[in-house]
Formats: structure tokens, C-alpha cells, sequence
């Protein structure tokens, strides 16, 4: 039985994303673990996150996890979910710069509001759509391109390698909302809370065999 | 396109069962609040916010189960209220599955409890509930009040400075809610959402007044409103979501079908 261990470093409520996978994975076994062991010892690792970079990186310490995690998106199938996509890049703009896990090359800014733009609020809360740029990913299977999913972010990702670039989306302009690169799949929205798009990322990355 | 606007059903639960009546067709059991969340999330409900009524202190918890159950098996964002006093009660409600709390009567008697429940949790998950009435004083500005106990005290906050002091305070969003309108089915108060809506850079969702699919648009269209929360309307059986959402694309409103 495949093991998918869900990250808890004490960053917000992973019980969601647990019972989405399981939902989608009944015959893997998946784990909210904070172990570095477990960690080790999964299939596939799924980093989800929420608040702030610098909360998420001192928990990150302070539950001996860094050297797991790294570990985790170097060598196995990874996903990571909002604050589990943006510090897997060098830094953040949150709380004046925070130094981040720099798997990926680039920053994390805030959106700033615009005054042509007033129906577009910060947060960006809600449904948005997903533009595939990397449409034959596996994590795309039995996925519309423009299909909508739920975000609620105010910072947003900027990736130099614009390859690693697998989904855009429309708010204050066109902002990365998802990455892939090697066996990392990372999203800005929320999988587990996307109904039917959402589950079905899921269930696709229960399924996927990175090369 | 872009960011669709949202509609949100809401659900009175008591001791864990919803009251005010679902009336979906062949449903079997109308008080269960994961049949009805699961109907609502089936029908395309962008989110759900349980509003808990309880009263009695034995049955406070059952909240939380109802929450565990739901975020079991709904995968959509789930919004909780009513109770809700300090930081631990977001703590537990967030780890039992809710997305984000919504706090009315606390953060009137104690603001800070908005900014330390931000700084924990993230503003994303606090959502501030503005219940307001019209106060009209001769020979005065007409104006919107706070209140709180569904509408029976003020407080003699002014609406607008509220919302924005809220915002200021750490809420990621605000529920602005027309006491005035609540239950009349007449429409949403739009002046009261407009004037907030523009005041604050967050998220507004407009509630209280819904009787029509019109007063949803005009929620979004002249209220300008991120989005629209209705109870009734859609627990009769008056309107499905579906219906709801159909309306607000044709009258141009960008939605997720």
C-alpha cells in the first residue's frame, strides 16, 4: 500500500486535504504526520501551508523538518498548496523578506490593489481560472483547461525559469497559480477545497509517477 | 474573465441539526448537516457557512462535530459563526475542518480579539460579520449602527468606521448584514453594502433581504459585493443554486457553473 504523508508543521488545518486525498485514494494509506521518519518512509509527501512565510519557515525548524521536506521534493512525488508552493522559492516579500526553502528561483510578492482594477480585492478570495501552460502534465488529466479553483492568497509566486510555469491565472494580471518541475507539483489554490477540479488533482497526483 | 462572484447558502444549525427547514425534494433527512451541505455543494454552492445558534452550554460542542463531518466529506471552504469568543474557539473550529470563523458580537466587545485571531490564524480565516440597522435621528444624517444579539442591542458604532477599523484590525473579510432587511425578503440593503464595499480594500459578502434571484444580482451589480449569502430562499425550495448562478450570468455577472 502506497503511503501519502500530509506535512503537519503546525501551520493550519490539514485535516481537509487529508480527507480530499482519502476521499480520492482509498487504497493509499495517508497520514497527517509531523515524523521526519514517516516523512521519509512515504510514497509521496503533500506540503500544505497557510498564514505567513515566516511562521511557516520557523515552524519548519522547530519541528526538525527542513532536512524532510527537502529531502521529500528532491527525491518523490511532492505537492504543495498555497504557503506550500510559495516557500519552496528563495524569498518572500511577507514581514519585510523571509528566506525561503529556494528550491525554485524567484520571490513571493503582494498583490497591490489597482485603481482601474476596484472589483479586484486582497485577498484574492474565491474561484478563479486555471490557464494549463503545461497541459499534458499528468496532474491536468481529466481537467478543463480555464477550469476554476479556490484561492485565497495575497501574496502570489514569481518563478525566473518561466518553463516551470504549469498554470496562470487572471487577477491584478496574469500570476503563476501553479508550478511543475520534476517530481514537484505545487499550486496556489486549494485542491481540497476545488469540489470536483480539486479532487480530481488529487486523485491525479495519488496516481502520478514523476520520471 | 476572472474571478467569479460567489454564492454562499447559509445554515442555522442547532445542537448539530439544521434548523429552518431544508426543503429539497426526496431528501431524507432535512436536520442532517452533511446531507444538506452535500446537496448545497453538489448544486454548486461556492461555499457554506454554518451559522451555530445554540443556546444551551450542553450542546456547544456539537458544533464541532457537525464541522468534522462536513469538511469530511464537502470539499468546498466552510465558513462557522455564531459563539464564538476568543482564540481558542477559532483554534478548535479550524482544526476540526472550518476554513474560516465569523465573529459579530466578540469583536464589538472586544476588538482586539479580531487582531490577535488574525496574527494567529491568518486575516484569511476571519471573517467580520456587520450586522447594522438604519438609525434616523431628525435633523441628522441618516446613518447605519452596529448591532448585536441579532439586532436587538446597538452599540452606537458607526457601520462604515466599523468595517473599517475591522479591515485595519487584521478581518480578511466582512459579512455585511442589513438588520433592517434581514428576513423581509425585499432585497439586500444596497446603499449599506456599496458604501462599505467601497470604504474597505477586503472581500464584502452581502446578506439579509434575499427574496428574489434579482436582489442577488443587484447585490453584486449595485451593492458591489464579492458575494451573496441567502437562506431561506434556497432552504424552500424557492430557488436551487444552480438557478441562482444561471441569473447572475445572464445579467453579466461573471459566476462558476
Amino acid at each position: 500500500m502506497k503511503t501519502i504523508a500530509v506535512v503537519d508543521y503546525g501551520m493550519g488545518n490539514l485535516r481537509s486535504v487529508a480527507k480530499a486525498v482519502e476521499h480520492v485514494a482509498p487504497r493509499a494509506r495517508t497520514l497527517i504526520s509531523s515524523s521526519a521518519s514517516e516523512i521519509a518512509a512515504a510514497d509521496k509527501v503533500i506540503f500544505p501551508g497557510q498564514g505567513a512565510a515566516r511562521d511557516c519557515m520557523a515552524h519548519l525548524r522547530d519541528y526538525d523538518l527542513l532536512a524532510s521536506v527537502e529531502s521529500a521534493f528532491h527525491n518523490k512525488p511532492f505537492l504543495g498548496i498555497c504557503m506550500g508552493l510559495q516557500v519552496l522559492f528563495d524569498s518572500s516579500d511577507e514581514n519585510d523578506g523571509i528566506d525561503c526553502l529556494a528550491y525554485v528561483a524567484g520571490k513571493v510578492s503582494r498583490f497591490e490593489r489597482d485603481s482601474d482594477l476596484p472589483e479586484c480585492k486582497i485577498p484574492h478570495m474565491g474561484w478563479n481560472e486555471v490557464q494549463q501552460q503545461q497541459s499534458g502534465h499528468a496532474l491536468w488529466n481529466n481537467i478543463s483547461d480555464g477550469a476554476r479553483f479556490y484561492f485565497v492568497h495575497s501574496y502570489y509566486v514569481q518563478p525566473k525559469d518561466k518553463s516551470i510555469v504549469s498554470g496562470e491565472t487572471d487577477y491584478l494580471g496574469q500570476f503563476c497559480s501553479a508550478i511543475a518541475k520534476d517530481n514537484v507539483f505545487a499550486t496556489q489554490f486549494h485542491p481540497e477545497k476545488s469540489a470536483a477540479n480539486g479532487l480530481q488533482l488529487l486523485a491525479n497526483f495519488s496516481q502520478w509517477q514523476p520520471n | 474573465m476572472g474571478l467569479a462572484k460567489r454564492v454562499i447558502p447559509c445554515l442555522d444549525v442547532d445542537a448539530g441539526r439544521v434548523v429552518k427547514g431544508i426543503n429539497f425534494v426526496d431528501i431524507v433527512d432535512a436536520g442532517d448537516p452533511v446531507e444538506a451541505a452535500r446537496r448545497y455543494g453538489d448544486a454548486g454552492a461556492d461555499e457554506l457557512t454554518f451559522l451555530d445558534i445554540t443556546a444551551s452550554v450542553d450542546n456547544r460542542n456539537t458544533i464541532y462535530e457537525v464541522v468534522e463531518q462536513v469538511a469530511s466529506e464537502v470539499f468546498i471552504p466552510l465558513t462557522v459563526g455564531g459563539g464564538i469568543r476568543e482564540v481558542a474557539d477559532i483554534r478548535k473550529l479550524l482544526n476540526a475542518g472550518a476554513d474560516k470563523v465569523s465573529i459579530n458580537t466578540a469583536a464589538v466587545h472586544n476588538p482586539a480579539l479580531v487582531r490577535e485571531a488574525s496574527e494567529h490564524v491568518g486575516s484569511q480565516c476571519i471573517v467580520v460579520a456587520i450586522d447594522a440597522k438604519g438609525v434616523h435621528v431628525d435633523g441628522e444624517k441618516p446613518r447605519w449602527e452596529i448591532f448585536t444579539h441579532g439586532g436587538r442591542k446597538t452599540t452606537g458604532l458607526d457601520a462604515i468606521e466599523w468595517a473599517v477599523k475591522m479591515t485595519k484590525l487584521g478581518a480578511g473579510e466582512l459579512l455585511v448584514t442589513s438588520m433592517d432587511r434581514d428576513g423581509t425578503k425585499s432585497g439586500f440593503n444596497l446603499p449599506l453594502t456599496r458604501a462599505i464595499a467601497d470604504a474597505v480594500d477586503v472581500p464584502v459578502i452581502a446578506s439579509g433581504g434575499v427574496g428574489t434571484l434579482d436582489h442577488l444580482c443587484e447585490g453584486v451589480l449595485q451593492g458591489g459585493a464579492d458575494a451573496v449569502l441567502a437562506a431561506s430562499i434556497f432552504h424552500f425550495g424557492e430557488y436551487t443554486v444552480a438557478e441562482a448562478k444561471q441569473a447572475m450570468r445572464a445579467a453579466g455577472i461573471e459566476v462558476r457553473l
